[in-house]
């Protein structure tokens, strides 16, 4: 993966919380020394429950082009129902990086020709103390175990900046325990 | 400090920076967050200001227009349709002299039905005696707001500060917020010459006769034509004033440049895209890829719309083989309200030294339509090997 530009495609419902989370990681990239960082949810179609899509663009230098991605680096998805109803890896990179909430097992996806990272973060985040549907910090600390991004410390620090008020030690915790236990191949 | 935030986040933290003080409008997509968010700002404290909640953009203005007249600093916000609904009191505002500032963000209008960005609800306000500016990214979004209080306030006219919608409204990325003391200096309290004082009561903007007459006072007063003749002049002027902007904003806050254009990679091009908004950034990839190509290719932004910055946008082209216009609008029944304009201000300038670029006309991103950056590079491309003007263009067009 290059480092200098990684753009990442963010798959999650309505009221999932994706663009929070694609918020903590731009700032926690931006604090690492990336100078362009732009994060664009979906225009118009969000609704409670409904598939969405955020875009996340991480440059070492100022990012001009605001259009959507087309060929995503890595794409994150909160949850592994939307497999049935989006074409997640559409467009995704030769050799991408899949990061997967999912509770089945990890032998069970081929996603062949791309790096698949999977976790089951539902229950991580039950077991961080967070009400049940919270996913949306645990799946950051798989995202970083699949792809060695930013750095697990300046990430939790985003999260409990981002959640101050509520819950931080829990959403921390849900992406520490994430971290630890998600299973990577390729 | 740095943040990373919404343009509607940015819009707003610029609006409370300038210390407004009544703020009325009402909610439409993609316009929504900004005044959602300074509602917010008053109700924790961190802003005084009184919120007018109203029943429509018309009355969102009015209430704009009665609160300026008493020498309030006042904010409002809208989109298309929000936008031509207060239509008539944007003349008004214009005509009233009133220093408002409104921010557009930018939406298709109906019909049919589009919540989705072009920017035909700002353009189709060109005449109406606004000034306008546009914003390519959330820097840009909350500087315009500062420098335009300043300026409008100077000027005594009204500013819309227009912005993509979702595009940059809807879209997150790092802008610095100034520290509270700069803007304060930068900006001082608003203080009119004249401002309505229940103490005194006056009427403003009566019928005004078509001639000039002796007042009560056995001074000559304007006619209708004559004020209407200064509102042109003025604006004109205050082409220098925003130059004056620019200056000590860059000397305060230590950003800036051009107050007009913001040209990249012109200098040595042959052919120079042109537009307005965050679709001429996007066009700096473009011009990138071009350039390695080995095409001299550049793009410039225009920042002012009105007052039209004509000479500064003709001097920049003087020369030059092309120029290739982008537009999120135009005006029906003919081409892009910028191609004429900008062909107006070449003709203007340049007739006389027996070149005219070639200009060409392209249409784009038409309610929302996405612009993909390779389509626009194989237009720019191609744009720049042709050597005949046809009609506007659309980009994307699927017919």
């Amino acid at each position: 993966m290059n480092k200098e530009f990684i753009e990442i495609r963010w798959h999650g419902r309505g009221g999932q919380g994706a663009i929070t989370a694609a918020k903590i990681v731009a700032g926690a990239a931006f604090i690492s020394g990336y100078l362009g960082v732009v994060m664009a949810p979906t225009f118009g179609t969000e609704r409670r429950g409904a598939p969405v899509m955020t875009s996340l663009k991480i440059s070492r230098e100022k990012i001009c082009d605001l259009s959507p991605i087309q060929t995503p680096d890595i794409i994150v998805v909160l949850d592994y129902l939307l497999l049935k109803e989006v074409d997640v890896t559409c467009g995704l990179k030769p050799g991408g990086i899949i990061v997967l909430n999912t509770p089945k097992a990890f032998e069970s996806y081929s996603f062949k020709g791309y790096s698949l990272a999977t976790a089951n973060i539902t229950a991580i985040s039950v077991e961080a103390g967070l009400p049940h549907g919270m996913v949306n910090t645990g799946i950051i600390g798989s995202l970083e175990k699949a792809t060695s991004l930013l750095g697990i410390d300046v990430l939790i620090k985003g999260i409990e900046e981002e959640f101050r008020t509520q819950k931080p030690e829990k959403n921390s915790l849900a992406a520490k325990i994430a971290f630890e236990r998600t299973r990577v191949r390729g | 400090m740095y943040i990373i935030e919404s343009g509607n986040v940015a819009a707003a933290l610029g609006v409370r920076l300038c210390r407004a003080n009544v703020i009325a409008a009402y909610p439409i997509t993609p316009q929504t967050p900004v005044t959602e968010r300074l509602s917010e700002y008053i109700e924790e404290g961190s802003m005084k200001a009184e919120y007018v909640p109203v029943e429509s953009e018309h009355s969102a203005l009015a209430v704009c227009i009665a609160a300026s007249s008493t020498g309030a600093r006042t904010f409002t916000a809208t989109s298309a349709n929000g936008l031509l609904y207060m239509h008539e009191q944007i003349h008004w505002a214009a005509g009233a002299r009133l220093p408002l500032v409104m921010c557009v963000v930018n939406r298709a209008v109906g019909a049919p039905w589009n919540i989705w960005n072009d920017h035909q609800d700002s353009i189709s306000q060109r005449d109406t005696g606004w000034i306008q500016m546009y914003c390519c990214d959330h820097q840009q979004i909350l500087d315009s707001v500062i420098k335009a209080y300043w300026l409008a306030e100077k000027v005594s006219a009204p500013i819309m500060v227009c912005y993509d919608g979702f595009i940059l409204s809807h879209t997150y990325m790092p802008f610095e917020v100034p520290q509270q003391e700069k803007v304060d200096a930068f900006l001082p309290p608003f203080r009119p010459d004249y401002a309505l004082n229940p103490e005194e009561p006056a009427s403003l903007n009566t019928v005004t006769l078509p001639d000039v007459r002796i007042d009560v006072h056995g001074e000559l007063a304007h006619g209708y034509m004559e004020i209407r003749y200064l509102l042109q002049e003025e604006l004109r002027t205050s082409l220098a004033v925003a130059a004056e902007a620019e200056k000590r904003f860059a000397e305060i806050f230590g950003r800036g440049g051009d107050p007009y254009i913001e040209p990249y990679r012109c200098d040595d091009a042959d052919h120079i895209a042109v537009g307005l908004g965050s679709l001429t950034y996007q066009l700096r990839v473009s011009v990138d890829a071009l350039r390695k190509e080995g095409i001299k290719v550049g793009v410039m932004g225009i920042r002012f719309y009105r007052p039209f910055p004509d000479a500064a946008i003709a001097n920049a082209l003087k020369g030059k083989k092309g120029v290739i216009v982008f537009e999120k609008a135009l005006s029906y029944g003919y081409e892009g309200a910028l191609a004429s304009d900008l062909k107006s201000a070449l003709y203007e300038h340049l007739a006389g030294t027996g070149h005219l670029p070639l200009v060409q006309n392209f249409i784009a991103g038409i309610g929302g339509r996405e612009i993909r950056t390779d389509d626009l590079t194989q237009t720019l491309r191609a744009a720049t090997q042709s050597r005949i003007a046809k009609e506007p263009t659309w980009i994307g067009l699927k017919l």
